[in-house]
């Protein structure tokens, strides 16, 4: 039987209208035990106002030697960014 | 002499708190994962936040050049009212989880009635502490159940731990003078109609944790009143070493 708890992948959500973002991964037995460590770990700073917590090994991760194809051909594309346009002066904050 | 009541029962209120968050420390370092080990100092540190608060309300109503450290730091052995439950020994992670369960749930019983005290400081107090509390009853009763409905092996150690942490309970439960006097002047809660209350959560928490009710129990009484176990002698040496051997000494 292996004896390590699993770990998990916390997100925290730092104000309300904001989104969940990666805060790091701890150890948990249970998903209620993952919500108080990163409670505890993560939230005692005042960090936090929601926290989800996601079993490591539900996350699919892209394959590093795949990174080629994933997202090379992205790198010539600039015209892909929204920053040929010409933005009338009144516009503000851009 | 009201406000020497008064300050006899900011001390029965805040030394319980103080004792625990001290036996918690112990075990920063120690905690069986990381994780838990933060979570448990986290819990000795709310607890300190809320010790603080009372006992620099019981400076000022001692009036006599006494501050919150003198007071938790500089007291003898008999002077401190704790209860005989949280001075109990960590030993293992199933007396920790079991002590602090035991407290949690009085201890959220109680500050429930406190934030309705006639004193509005202790009121206020209550009401700040009252959602740390909730976090601690959740974390020690599911931790509870996951010891109890988990392996044999720790079924059978947080049985040990129950049958011996017991007999300390129901001390929560008796009134002293001062708790008596403080409920007839609406400060503080009758304790009697507490106790229905705990007992109820406890069965309901002890039945998830496939944990019977220690039957026959020989109930121990006295922290409050200052006869104490021969363990606190222990605590209070390591806690006031610091002031002891450096007076007055500041962070």
């Amino acid at each position: 039987m292996n004896k390590e708890w699993p770990i998990w992948e916390i997100f925290i959500r730092s104000k309300n209208g904001l989104e969940h973002r990666h805060a790091g991964s701890l150890h948990a037995a249970d998903a209620e035990m993952a919500i108080q460590n990163a409670r505890d770990v993560y939230t005692r700073r005042q960090e936090g106002v929601s926290v989800w917590v996601v079993e490591s090994k539900y996350v699919t991760a892209s394959n590093p030697e795949k990174s080629g194809e994933l997202f090379e051909p992205a790198k010539d594309k600039v015209y892909r960014h929204p920053t040929f346009y010409n933005l009338p002066d009144e516009l503000k904050h851009m | 002499m009201e406000q020497k009541a008064l300050y006899d029962y900011l001390l029965l209120l805040g030394d319980n708190p103080t004792i625990l968050g001290q036996r918690l420390g112990e075990l920063c370092g120690h905690g069986p994962e990381l994780e838990t080990d933060i979570a448990l100092t986290n819990i000795s540190l709310d607890l300190f936040g809320q010790v603080r608060n009372y006992f620099q309300y019981a400076a000022e109503v001692a009036g006599n050049g006494a501050t919150e450290d003198s007071i938790a730091m500089l007291r003898l052995e008999h002077e401190y009212k704790n209860a005989l439950l949280v001075e109990q020994p960590n030993i293992d992670f199933a007396h920790v989880i079991c002590k602090q369960f035991l407290f949690d749930v009085y201890h959220q019983l109680l500050l429930n009635e406190l934030v309705n005290s006639k004193n509005d400081q202790i009121a206020a107090i209550a009401k700040k502490s009252i959602k740390e509390v909730d976090y601690h009853v959740d974390f020690s009763s599911t931790w509870m159940q996951r010891l109890g409905d988990g392996t044999e092996e720790s079924n059978e150690k947080l049985k040990k731990a129950v049958d011996f942490l017991w007999r300390y309970s129901m001390e929560l439960f008796e009134a002293t003078e001062t708790e008596t006097l403080m409920a007839e002047m609406g400060v503080g809660p009758d304790l009697n109609t507490l106790k229905p209350l705990y007992l109820e959560k406890v069965k309901e928490v002890f039945a998830l944790s496939n944990i019977e009710m220690p039957e026959k129990t020989t109930f121990q009484f006295g922290g409050k009143t200052g006869r104490h176990t021969e363990y606190m002698g222990y605590i209070l040496a390591e806690f006031q070493y610091m002031q002891r051997a450096y007076p007055n000494m500041q962070w």
